[in-house]
């Protein structure tokens, strides 16, 4: 099958701060043959670092990655509004972009005027626009307000009204970013219906969107970015469990910061009784363990120094996931554990024979309470278990990761 | 650059949305909308009326209708020729959303600012043929170089628009520049003087490619005689010049725009 994108070997560089060009370096560069090469000066950077793909016709592609991989500068360069520093870029057939699809409104002209002038801004003629013009008025839902200035609209209209106009193109090739994100869910619902019905129309779609949902419904490969290179590029099954450990990476050093940061202050505190002092996560044989998988087996030791003696401390462990969700806590004298009188340094075990958890970061918070928890001697919350994602099967966020077996009778 | 003419004739839906644009939004919520058109150039003439009756007073001579009349017919290709200049330079820097996210021949911004500024021209040139026929101006066969004078015009303008707006998205000096130039302007250029009261340093004031074809179009239009040939081509080559020089400027940079704005 023939390819609709060629992207090839792309390099684009661009500049960090302000750009304060002088008249006395810019004259001279005006007269000089375009910089191509492929040093970066002072304050550059590489946006896009030799970025290959070919897209066939009729193909559906996700871009992904995390914030500043890329993605907006790729699709940018697709739509011919920049130009890379390397590399070629061949388009075949009319592209359209849903970027930015309010970016050729102006506010002081009516609903059916912007439409007008939206419309022949993306590329369509005069006539397209007449025959379409009830069509994109009635998927906006907007028709009361037709002929009032957009200035005058809310911000839902606003968008509603300009992914219509966008959605009507015809186009052989179109880029999708992160605009379907507009109006209520119903509305939703309605763009996803739109795209799907573009697909059928044998359109070549790129989709960029942090929507895992949409991404995998819609494409069947994707291609993951990171900081400007390609990571992986294949099937939507394979690379949506990496992307989600990348974010998980990035949450949990993020947290680990934010955590670090917080432990120092707690340090200063050294009057109670009883004081976690050590926690690790370690494998079933013993060795230290980072990251976890659904089902594993899940070890804390934590090792515990009594200043004075103290009666029958009860140890509690929280599993909170990194969006607050307080997942299971446990208190030690759940299982019948009765520790009497303990003083000096003491070692407990916290396991869980299987972890039924989803994949995401999770913060554990240790605490030792007194015989009657009510009063906590010292909490610690700084450790972080992280559970990476290796199947598909638990997107769109449930909490846990249960065990059920299905059978028909 | 014909393949860039091509591409901007492609797109002339295009334009004619965003010069509709341009006057719409110009007029919308302005109680007196077209007439501002007209009313620009009205007090232009006053002032150039005042200026010629002040040296008609110096020279003892009496102010002849002709001088009024050649005053006009000067006047509204000169307003509008600084009207589209100080819009074009801001075509592409006031309309940076478009220029930083959807794909267009960007040349097509600065020519809808310049046909948004023709439309004006159109109806205050209604008003002033109107005026011709009742101050008996009369037609000759010389009124045919008319239309050519104004299509100079119009590519010298054009021209120009796409240096400067280009100039003006890298640097934004250029418009302080221009705002000035343009503010002073007039008194360099024969609008409300003819470039004939300087006797011998005549070349001076037509060495300005906008002061030969505004001479020119006063001689085929008010005075009815064959246009001057040297200065007509001299006018033609500057329109030519600057028309090919903006273009390739204008193309070269434009992949630059959107990084740059």
């Amino acid at each position: 099958m023939s390819n609709a994108i060629e992207f090839t070997n792309v390099w684009k560089k661009f500049k960090k701060g302000e750009k304060i060009n002088s008249l006395r370096d810019a004259i001279p560069n005006l007269f000089k043959r375009k910089d191509r090469n492929l040093t970066l000066e002072e304050r550059e950077f590489w946006a896009v670092k030799d970025v290959s793909f070919n897209i066939e016709k009729g193909g559906v592609i996700g871009i992904m990655g995390p914030n500043g991989a890329g993605k907006s500068t790729i699709l940018k360069l697709l739509s011919r509004i920049i130009v890379p520093n390397e590399g070629s870029i061949k388009i075949i057939g009319r592209l359209s972009a849903l970027i930015e699809v309010t970016a050729g409104f102006h506010s002081e002209l009516t609903g059916r005027e912007n439409v007008y002038l939206n419309a022949t801004i993306l590329g369509m003629r005069k006539k397209e626009i007449d025959a379409k013009f009830d069509d994109i008025v009635e998927f906006s839902g907007v028709r009361e307000f037709i002929d009032t200035p957009v200035k005058r609209y809310s911000s839902g209209m606003y968008s509603r009204l300009g992914f219509s106009v966008a959605a009507h193109m015809e186009p052989d090739i179109l880029l999708v970013d992160e605009v379907l994100s507009v109006g209520d869910i119903a509305f939703q619902a309605k763009c996803a219906q739109k795209i799907r019905e573009l697909l059928h129309s044998g359109a070549t779609i790129v989709l960029v969107s942090h929507q895992l949902d949409m991404i995998q419904s819609l494409c069947k490969r994707v291609i993951l970015l990171r900081r400007g290179e390609v990571v992986m590029d294949g099937d939507v099954d394979e690379v949506i469990p990496h992307y989600q450990n990348i974010v998980n990476h990035e949450i949990e050093a993020e947290m680990k910061g934010k955590l670090g940061s917080n432990a120092e202050k707690v340090k200063v505190d050294t009057s109670s009784a009883i004081e976690i002092k050590n926690v690790r996560m370690v494998k079933s044989d013993g060795a230290p363990q980072e990251n976890f998988s659904v089902g594993d087996a899940l070890h804390f030791i934590i090792n515990v120094t009594a200043r004075e003696e103290v009666e029958s401390p009860i140890f509690k462990v929280d599993i909170v996931r990194s969006d607050g969700v307080l997942c299971c806590s446990s208190f030690s004298d759940k299982t019948g554990l009765i520790l009497g009188n303990v003083k000096g340094d003491l070692t407990m075990n916290f396991v869980m024979d299987k972890l039924l958890l989803t994949p995401s970061i999770y913060m554990v918070k240790f605490s030792v309470w007194d015989k009657n928890k009510i009063h906590s001697y010292h909490v610690r919350n700084q450790d972080i278990l992280r559970i990476d994602m290796d199947q598909m099967e638990y997107r769109g966020g449930p909490v846990l990761a249960l065990e059920a077996k299905w059978s028909v009778s | 650059m014909f393949k860039a003419m091509r591409e901007i004739f492609n797109y002339r839906d295009l334009l004619f949305m965003l010069t509709t644009r341009d006057l719409r939004v110009r007029y919308k919520q302005a109680a007196m909308g077209f007439l501002w058109a007209v009313f620009m150039p009205i007090i232009a003439v006053c002032a150039g009326i005042l200026i010629k009756k002040a040296m008609a007073v110096v020279a003892q001579r009496p102010l002849e209708i002709d001088a009024i009349v050649s005053i006009t017919v000067k006047t509204l290709p000169y307003t509008f020729f600084i009207s589209s200049i100080r819009f074009a330079v801001q075509a592409l820097v006031g309309n940076s959303s478009l220029v930083t996210k959807i794909y267009f021949p960007r040349a097509v911004l600065v020519l809808s600012s310049i046909f948004a500024c023709m439309f004006d021209f159109c109806v205050a040139a209604a008003v002033v043929v109107i005026l011709l026929t009742v101050f008996k101006v009369g037609v000759s066969i010389y009124l045919l170089w008319a239309p050519f004078l104004l299509l100079l015009l119009v590519l010298f303008t054009f021209g120009l628009g796409l240096i400067l707006s280009s100039a003006n998205l890298f640097f934004r000096d250029v418009k302080y520049v221009v705002e000035i130039i343009l503010m002073f302007g007039i008194f360099f250029t024969p609008v409300f003087f003819s470039a004939s009261d300087f006797g011998k340093w005549e070349p001076l004031m037509l060495i300005n490619p906008i002061g030969s074809i505004l001479e020119t179009l006063n001689r085929v239009v008010v005075l009815h005689q064959m246009p001057d040939l040297f200065w007509l081509s001299y006018a033609t080559l500057a329109t030519a010049a600057i028309f090919t020089l903006g273009m390739t400027v204008f193309h070269k940079m434009e992949p630059l725009f959107a990084e740059n704005i």
